[in-house]
Parts: structure tokens; C-alpha cells; sequence
């Protein structure tokens, strides 16, 4: 009886979708769209709880919720998004590059928060470039990324001051960072401040975190475009 | 009548005690001795003070992300190792000062050893040669400055690249920075910057007001 259903639908599908070859020569499949995927690192989490922010906001909890934020934003403009955590949970610096790794992204961006110094901080690695090799180390894969993930750092710094943010751009050395093998920038978000070091804009005003993450989401659309021209 | 063998027991007694007297008679004089010596070198004159020197200070500066030089004259021992971490505490002094531009709290107290070491082959190649005498500098932090040091990768990128060129500046034979945490290895300073891996001290050596 099984095995009558399935000949008898095989039949009828057959039937249905059976077309001359000749008859109408199928349309040419259109290329499938080039792969780009976002990796979001939330940094620390679980017992990690990362630096203690203005009224007593952990640094896990505020880049949680960037990303999460963040990822809502990408996703709606049709880019598909890893995240390496989305509880509270903790997951090792060589758990965050394994994800990323696996994922083979395209950018690669570990969110952190703190409070010192002023608006946006731009890092790359500070491990010398290195030219891609078969076999690289776990701890300085990094390497073979640094020039890709110094023009990520530089299209992220320039929509970040188009939105009209303060940014800083260094070299540092992160554990999660030096294993990643795509352009890799780590982010760190501080509240704004005024010449005389003053905070004007703090890290808990909304207003902020939306802006820092519009920002950054109009930045991976840019480095979309560009990854993606010829 | 006494006899004989009380004679003899009798004079062996007499013999100890005049030989634990000798004995006695010397312990006490070196006793003396000894006393006499230490009062001898008992301070008569305050110690001599080292004359100041011009020490290189690579300063961070949290307000612009920089690294700057600046010049401080302080007294510093012979001792490369002592010297090394006599400037490290006036960097640390300069950052627990209220008004520092990067406030870090432990004071000169945070650095309680500086190690000096012939630095290891890494990363050396036949285009950059490891120059001869080179030494690596291994840095014991206490657990107290770690703990509350300011959480960030700025704040932490720039007091481990300070320290790196505050130590290049003042003992050119380092090329080469390690950190411990009370005598341990530590993962990160204060959660981000990695204190696991040998920082190189030519690379933290900033120009006037260059970034890190």
C-alpha cells in the first residue's frame, strides 16, 4: 500500500512537471548570490562579567544587547549573521574563534564597552601581516588577515564619523582576535565626551546605542559592496 | 684510706670542670667579640643619596589614545633590575595621582619585580637579526593592580605599551616584555589586554604623541 502511494505520487509529480526538453528551453539559473556572513562577538558573558559600566551596567550585559541590536539591523538588510553567544552565557576566546572560523565570514566584529577614554575605539590586531599559508598557527591566524581587517577597521571609522562620532583606531592584542582567519575589528563603545572630559553622551542613553548601531550595520552594508565588487 | 678508683674519678671530675671553664671562658670572649663587631658597624653616617638621573617616561594619555615621552629626573640604583623597576614606579606614580590622564590606582608599590633575562630567539630572521645582549624583561605585577585596573582594551593596551616603552626607553637591551600577576601567569590584565604572549618593546616605543 506504502510502496503503491509512492509510485502513484511519483506518477502524478512526474506528470505534472514533465516538460519537453525541446519545447522551452529552461531560463539560465541566475548566479546564487555571493555568501556574506557577519560574525557578532558579545564579549565576555556568563561569569565573565567584563568591566562595570555607569550605573552599574556590566560590560556583558551592554554587548549582549548591541548585539542582539546589531543583528536585527543586519538582518533586515538581507545579511546573514553568526553570533558567537546570545545569553548569558561564557564562551571561551578560543570557542569565539572557532565559531568565527567555522563561519567563514567576511567581518568578523567583537563588541566591548567601557569607560574610559572617549567615543568609538577601533582595533586590529597589532600581529605583523603575514602571507596566507595551509597551515597556520592557532594563536597568530590572525596574521594572514591583518591588511583585510585594517580596510574593515577603515570603512567602520569612516561611517562612524559620518554619524558624527569620535573614533579611535589602534593595534591591541585580544586572545579571541589573534585566532580569528577573517577581517576582524574589535569594537569598543565609550560614552562621548567634551573637551574638557566631560560626558555628554553616556552609555546608557539609548539614543547612543541605537546611533552606534546604525552606524556599524551602514558599515557592513558598505564592506558588502565593496567585498562584492569584481 | 680513700680508695683508688674515687682517686681517679675525683680527678677526672676536677679535669672536666676545668676544661668546660676553658670552654665557658672562651664562648664569652667570642661572645664579646661578636658584640664588639656589631657595634662597630652600627650606622654612624646617613646613607649616601644617588645623585638624580634623567629617566624616559612613555606616558598614556586616555583623553587622545597617545603615548607620550616625557623626561623625569629621579634617583635610580646601578642595578639594571632595580633600575628598571624604579622607573616603572614613577610611571605607576604618575598614573594613581588624582589628576592622571591615565588613572590606574597601585602606585609604584604594584611593580615588585623586574626579572632580566638573555632574551630567546623569537621570531628573529636572517632580515632582523636578534642584536647581541638582548634581554628579555619579565614584569611581576601585584594581583592588587591588576584587580583594579581600569576594564577596557584601551585602558589596558596602554599601560602594558607604556610599560614596554618606558622599559626600552631607559634599558635599551630589552627588546622583549613579559608579565606575571603575583609570580603567576595571567590570562588578561583586567579582562582584555593578553598577557599571555611576549610583547616585543620595539614595537611599543611611541613617537612624540604617536598612537598605539
Amino acid at each position: 500500500m506504502r510502496w503503491t502511494s509512492c509510485f502513484i505520487a511519483a506518477l502524478v509529480a512526474g506528470g505534472l512537471s514533465g516538460q519537453p526538453a525541446s519545447a522551452q528551453a529552461p531560463p539560465a539559473p541566475a548566479p546564487p548570490p555571493a555568501r556574506f556572513v557577519v560574525v557578532l562577538d558579545a564579549a565576555h558573558g556568563g561569569n565573565d562579567t567584563g568591566g562595570r559600566l555607569a550605573n552599574n551596567q556590566l560590560e556583558k550585559s551592554f554587548t549582549l544587547a548591541l548585539s542582539g541590536r546589531l543583528q536585527s539591523l543586519l538582518a533586515a538588510r538581507g545579511i546573514q549573521v553568526v553570533t558567537t553567544r546570545d545569553s548569558d552565557a561564557t564562551v571561551e576566546p578560543d570557542r569565539r574563534a572557532e565559531i568565527a572560523n567555522h563561519a567563514q565570514a567576511q567581518a568578523c566584529l567583537s563588541l566591548h564597552a567601557s569607560e574610559s577614554g572617549s567615543g568609538i575605539h577601533l582595533f586590529t590586531s597589532s600581529l605583523a601581516p603575514a602571507q596566507p599559508a595551509r597551515f597556520t598557527p592557532w594563536r597568530t591566524a590572525q596574521a594572514a588577515w591583518v591588511t583585510r581587517s585594517l580596510a574593515l577597521a577603515g570603512t567602520l571609522n569612516s561611517a562612524l564619523l559620518h554619524a558624527g562620532m569620535s573614533v579611535t583606531l589602534g593595534r591591541t592584542t585580544l586572545p579571541a582576535i589573534d585566532s580569528m582567519t577573517c577581517p576582524a575589528v574589535a569594537i569598543e563603545i565609550t560614552p562621548e565626551r567634551s573637551a574638557d572630559h566631560q560626558t555628554t553622551t553616556g552609555l546608557d542613553d539609548k539614543n547612543y546605542q541605537a546611533s552606534v548601531a546604525t552606524a556599524l550595520a551602514a558599515a557592513i552594508v558598505e564592506w558588502r559592496m565593496e567585498a562584492q565588487q569584481p | 684510706m680513700i680508695p683508688r678508683y674515687q682517686k681517679i674519678l675525683f680527678g677526672i671530675l676536677l679535669l672536666a670542670s676545668l676544661v668546660m671553664g676553658v670552654a665557658l671562658w672562651q664562648l664569652r670572649e667570642r661572645a664579646h667579640q661578636r658584640m664588639i663587631a656589631g657595634q662597630d658597624s652600627a650606622p654612624t653616617r646617613a646613607p649616601e643619596v644617588v645623585s638624580a638621573e634623567q629617566a624616559t617616561l612613555v606616558v598614556a594619555n586616555d583623553s587622545d589614545s597617545s603615548l607620550l615621552t616625557q623626561v623625569h629626573s629621579l634617583p635610580l640604583p646601578a642595578d639594571t633590575g632595580a633600575r628598571a623597576r624604579a622607573v616603572l614606579g614613577k610611571l605607576l606614580d604618575i598614573y594613581a595621582a588624582p589628576d592622571a590622564a591615565h588613572p590606574v590606582p597601585g602606585g609604584g608599590n604594584a611593580v615588585t619585580q623586574v626579572f632580566l633575562l638573555p632574551a630567546p630567539e623569537i621570531g628573529a630572521s636572517s632580515q632582523n637579526p636578534q642584536p647581541t645582549g638582548a634581554q628579555l624583561a619579565v614584569v611581576n605585577l601585584t594581583g592588587s593592580f591588576a584587580a583594579s585596573h581600569p576594564s577596557g582594551i584601551e585602558p589596558e593596551t596602554l599601560t602594558v605599551l607604556s610599560i614596554c616603552g618606558t622599559l626600552r626607553a631607559n634599558l635599551p637591551s630589552v627588546t622583549q616584555v613579559r608579565f606575571l600577576v603575583d609570580g603567576q601567569q595571567r590570562a588578561t590584565l583586567a579582562g582584555h589586554a593578553d598577557l599571555t604572549r611576549t610583547y616585543l618593546a620595539t614595537d611599543a616605543v611611541p613617537a612624540e604623541g604617536a598612537h598605539p
